[in-house]
């Protein structure tokens, strides 16, 4: 049956677009701490910077920014290796491309939330970590930091639901993931299969429906073991 | 970087095109799904479950899934089926989806319909009870305490989180250059790229009227909250 092949290739597809979320948000997370320490931080020059990243990537279309790093990057690459004497031409695999840029957008939103969460902690605690004689980086992964995941919980769940949806963008740099190949499978099957275009891309919906569905439990669960302790006023 | 490229006559007019392409799309968009969102958010915070199921269930699926997969499933899809292609030529809506902007301007009216409804339905059921029990005191039916202290009350409320949401729209609306026929900024900087190969030109030019567009939004909103939220701030 030809529908089980095409089924397949969809659902391989779908392990593509998982890898690009998951390594986005490894980057995400990173640059979101990075950024978040920049503007928090005492020195003029990174708070700017921090500002300027966070303002200009949440103020710009992920789709522009993926065709600017993607098609950009490519010639700025090579002008940079050309200039170091290299003269092959060198091509950006679209999967890295695609995770980077991805990775580098939802940085700049990880960057807002990781701030407001360190803001939110009452700096006193802080300041008796030191008191103490605790080192600041101490004082960081003892007791800011796991008071931190608490409150981030809610925006990171937020951000984390919009790049796995956002992952549907590197279709259109070309790379194979779920919807490249649903759209393809739509157009490959026309006659074959009946409504092919709008069975695969359903189908597609449905596999993202399912992923953000299983993100929405796993997290509400880490918020609970999370927040084991913090007193709630009851409704 | 060859800037004088973007600087041209023609390509400044592919941009103003484009321009306006966007600003079609986002005031149509957000029109249709802001008034479909009144109506389904009040159904949304209905206390029987069959109302609110269905709402419920549409937001859910929206918000769950991709909006270019949604953009991709009606206009490849449901624009497809031979049982509409069967009909579009007879009479309205049918007729809509030959055009490929009717088909945009529906995927991205039932997304933000669905982000506004979730908002909207949040703001209705904070009403602070006094509101509601002081309209029944003035013996207000219900449909007037709807419409008179419920709604205007909440769309108030929801004005910050809907600034965001017209915000994540505009960016949003870069998807239409998805499909062939519509011609957004977007579109105009993958024009300009494909002619001239200059991708950080192109782009970059996109990306600054994108946030000049990003940038007179929030003005809007803060003038917009300055004046209905007024009420909400600290009394003198």
């Amino acid at each position: 049956m030809k529908l089980d092949g095409y089924i397949t290739s969809i659902l391989e597809g779908s392990l593509l677009s998982i890898q690009v979320a998951l390594g986005a948000l490894v980057v995400a997370v990173v640059l979101g701490l990075a950024g978040a320490s920049a503007k928090l931080s005492q020195h003029k020059p990174l708070i700017w910077l921090g500002g300027i990243y966070s303002t200009i990537i949440r103020g710009i279309p992920d789709l522009v920014l993926m065709l600017l790093i993607f098609y950009g990057g490519q010639i700025g690459l090579n002008v940079v290796l050309e200039a170091f004497g290299y003269t092959d031409y060198v091509e950006i695999n679209p999967f890295a491309a695609g995770l980077i840029t991805i990775g580098f957008i939802y940085g700049a939103y990880m960057t807002e939330t990781f701030r407001g969460a360190i803001l939110a902690i009452p700096k006193g605690q802080a300041e008796a970590g030191l008191a103490y004689g605790m080192s600041h980086s101490r004082v960081f992964f003892t007791i800011v930091l796991p008071q931190m995941v608490r409150l981030a919980l809610p925006g990171f769940t937020n951000n984390w639901l919009v790049l796995l949806k956002s992952t549907a963008l590197v279709s259109i740099l070309g790379l194979p993931d779920m919807t490249y190949l649903a759209k393809q499978a739509g157009a490959a099957a026309r006659g074959e299969v009946p409504n092919a275009p709008l069975l695969f891309m359903a189908f597609a919906a449905v596999i993202y429906l399912v992923f953000t569905t299983v993100s929405l439990v796993a997290l509400r669960q880490l918020e609970k073991r999370y927040t084991v302790g913090v007193k709630r006023l009851s409704a | 970087m060859q800037f004088d490229v973007i600087f041209t006559p023609e390509a400044l007019t592919l941009y103003w095109q484009g321009f306006i392409g966007t600003l079609e799309i986002l005031v149509a968009c957000l029109l249709i799904g802001g008034a479909l969102s009144i109506s389904l958010a009040v159904l949304r915070v209905s206390p029987r479950a069959w109302v609110r199921g269905p709402i419920w269930l549409f937001t859910y699926i929206v918000r769950g899934t991709p909006l270019l997969i949604q953009v991709y499933l009606i206009y490849y899809g449901i624009a497809q089926l031979d049982w509409i292609q069967a009909r579009w030529d007879d009479a309205w809506p049918w007729t809509g989806f030959k055009d490929a902007f009717f088909c945009a301007v529906l995927a991205f009216s039932l997304n933000t319909c669905a982000y506004t409804v979730e908002m909207l339905a949040g703001a209705i059921r904070d009403t602070a009870p006094g509101e509601i029990e002081a309209a029944q005191a003035m013996g207000y039916s219900r449909l007037q305490t709807l419409r008179r202290i419920v709604l205007p009350s909440a769309m108030r409320r929801t004005l910050p989180a809907y600034s965001n949401e017209v915000i994540m729209m505009l960016h949003s609306t870069s998807l239409a250059s998805t499909i062939p026929a519509i011609f957004d900024i977007t579109g105009a900087a993958r024009n300009i790229y494909s002619d001239f190969f200059l991708p950080f030109e192109a782009f970059i030019t996109a990306g600054v009227i994108y946030l000049i567009l990003t940038f007179a939004l929030v003005g809007l909103f803060k003038l917009a909250e300055h004046h209905w939220l007024a009420y909400l701030r600290p009394q003198r």
